[in-house]
């Protein structure tokens, strides 16, 4: 498969980057990695005139800790969560999130950013912002914007970013006490796209639960924050009848299809039990972290 | 447009459209036909190259985003005629039967031993999960794997003895 042609400009520096989609940011489409963009221009599911790789600006590769936050930069990849030490210490979550995507392979190459702009329902990192209410910086010329994750997603494979717009970073708020958190995913084979997953994390002050984020991958037309049943967790120890009905809302909230991955009922059954466990072991995995 | 990326150890350029793929580049373009083509669609690795050491599809990647960067292709494994040991491996092990997935599984054993020369079997098979295999299974493979790790440190503990003599 061939993709259609396009003209393709390679900007080294992201001021260059905005000028382009300054100028032609209506038929441009913005490629970091290109494991999503790539496989949609040889189905020629997308067509865009201009591509602008981004892969070539400098210094945007980093996951550090910064001021109670954690930052991804835009060219961070899948593979540099996977080994990033920061990550493994803070918000084990996300470790255990990216070794569901894909293959170690697709890994290499594509970025976290470039997934969550991609915006694919499916897409297991949507649901991770979401449950940890990230924060997407965005820059065009005219200066920088925070899109707050569960502003971002508004359909499929469709964000609230304009077309002069670029990503340049994610923030994380650290937690901060004690805290933990968990990825559950149903896929049919290694590297497959999510019949459903789940992602989880809770911070808790003593016994009770202070701040809870869950997400829904693969249940509904964008990733789904289950705002209702992270409201019910907040202020209870998390007890079972707690943990049954913040599952019972989670599965209320998720809005499946059937398909050949399963049925609807299925689906939002799957939510259910994703939810539960995945609080027992933020549960049974919460420790302190020293934000 | 011009791009130019090193293969092999030897520079190459050429005049391609942006459009075109790694994996036709090289095998229209520079004649390098050992990287297959299996399902186009980014699932099977058939079509495995290194980037800068690093296993990526080459089905997904555009020849142009490889600017100045270095690709490794199953034609730059062997050294001076000699098999490497993943070459070894997985003729010792019968790691093959039809071959189509072989280039990509020994570029991924390959990367995988640089980085983790004494894998676990678990390793192994986590390493190669984005390489699909349609005919051995992956028994062979995970044990040609092995016998190429065998192979380095074997020759790793020779050349430290010939040091200390």
């Amino acid at each position: 498969m061939v993709p259609a042609a396009f003209d393709y400009r390679a900007p080294s520096t992201l001021e260059e980057a905005l000028s382009i989609l300054k100028q032609r940011g209506d038929d441009a489409k913005v490629m970091a990695g290109g494991q999503s963009l790539i496989p949609l221009l040889k189905l020629r599911f997308s067509q865009p005139a201009l591509v602008v790789d981004i892969g070539r600006l400098p210094g945007m590769a980093d996951i550090k800790r910064e001021n109670g936050h954690v930052r991804i930069g835009a060219l961070a990849r899948h593979v540099d969560a996977e080994q990033s030490k920061e990550l493994a210490k803070l918000l084990p979550m996300m470790v255990e999130a990216v070794h569901w995507i894909a293959d170690p392979l697709v890994r290499n190459r594509g970025t976290v950013a470039g997934s969550i702009c991609h915006a694919d329902p499916s897409g297991d990192w949507g649901s991770v912002m979401l449950a940890l209410d990230a924060e997407l910086v965005a820059r065009s010329s005219s200066g920088e914007r925070v899109i707050r994750a569960d502003s971002f997603f508004q359909g499929p494979f469709t964000t609230t970013l304009r077309p002069d717009e670029i990503v340049t970073e994610i923030r994380i708020p650290l937690p901060s006490g004690r805290a933990g958190g968990s990825y559950h995913k149903l896929e049919r084979k290694v590297g497959d796209f999510a019949t459903v997953a789940v992602a989880v994390q809770v911070e808790f002050d003593g016994h009770k639960v202070k701040k809870a984020g869950i997400g829904l991958t693969a249940v509904g037309a964008t990733n789904i924050k289950a705002t209702q049943a992270e409201k019910a967790l907040v202020g209870h120890e998390l007890k079972d009848d707690v943990i049954a009905e913040a599952a019972r809302l989670a599965a209320a909230a998720a809005e499946p299809k059937d398909d050949n991955r399963g049925t609807a009922a299925y689906k939002k059954d799957v939510v259910r039990v994703f939810v539960q466990r995945g609080l027992k072991a933020a549960l049974a995995r919460a420790q302190e972290v020293k934000a | 447009m011009k791009v130019t990326m090193r293969v092999n150890g030897t520079e190459r350029s050429g005049n391609v459209e942006p459009r075109v793929l790694l994996v036709d580049y090289l095998r229209s373009n520079l004649a390098l036909t050992g990287t297959h083509v299996g399902c186009d669609t980014s699932s099977c690795g058939a079509c495995t190259v290194l980037l800068d050491g690093e296993p990526v599809k080459s089905c997904t990647l555009l020849a142009v985003q490889v600017e100045g960067r270095e690709i490794k292709t199953v034609e730059g494994i062997a050294q001076g005629g000699a098999l490497a040991p993943i070459q070894v491996g997985f003729h010792e092990e019968h790691g093959l039967q039809c071959g189509f997935c072989t280039p990509g599984m020994m570029l991924v054993g390959a990367a995988l031993l640089e980085r983790n020369p004494n894998p676990t079997d678990d390793e192994i098979r986590w390493a190669i999960s984005g390489n699909i295999c349609r005919c051995t299974g992956y028994v062979n493979i995970v044990k040609a794997v092995q016998h190429a790790a065998k192979l380095t440190s074997g020759k790793e503990a020779a050349a430290v003895a010939g040091g200390t003599e």
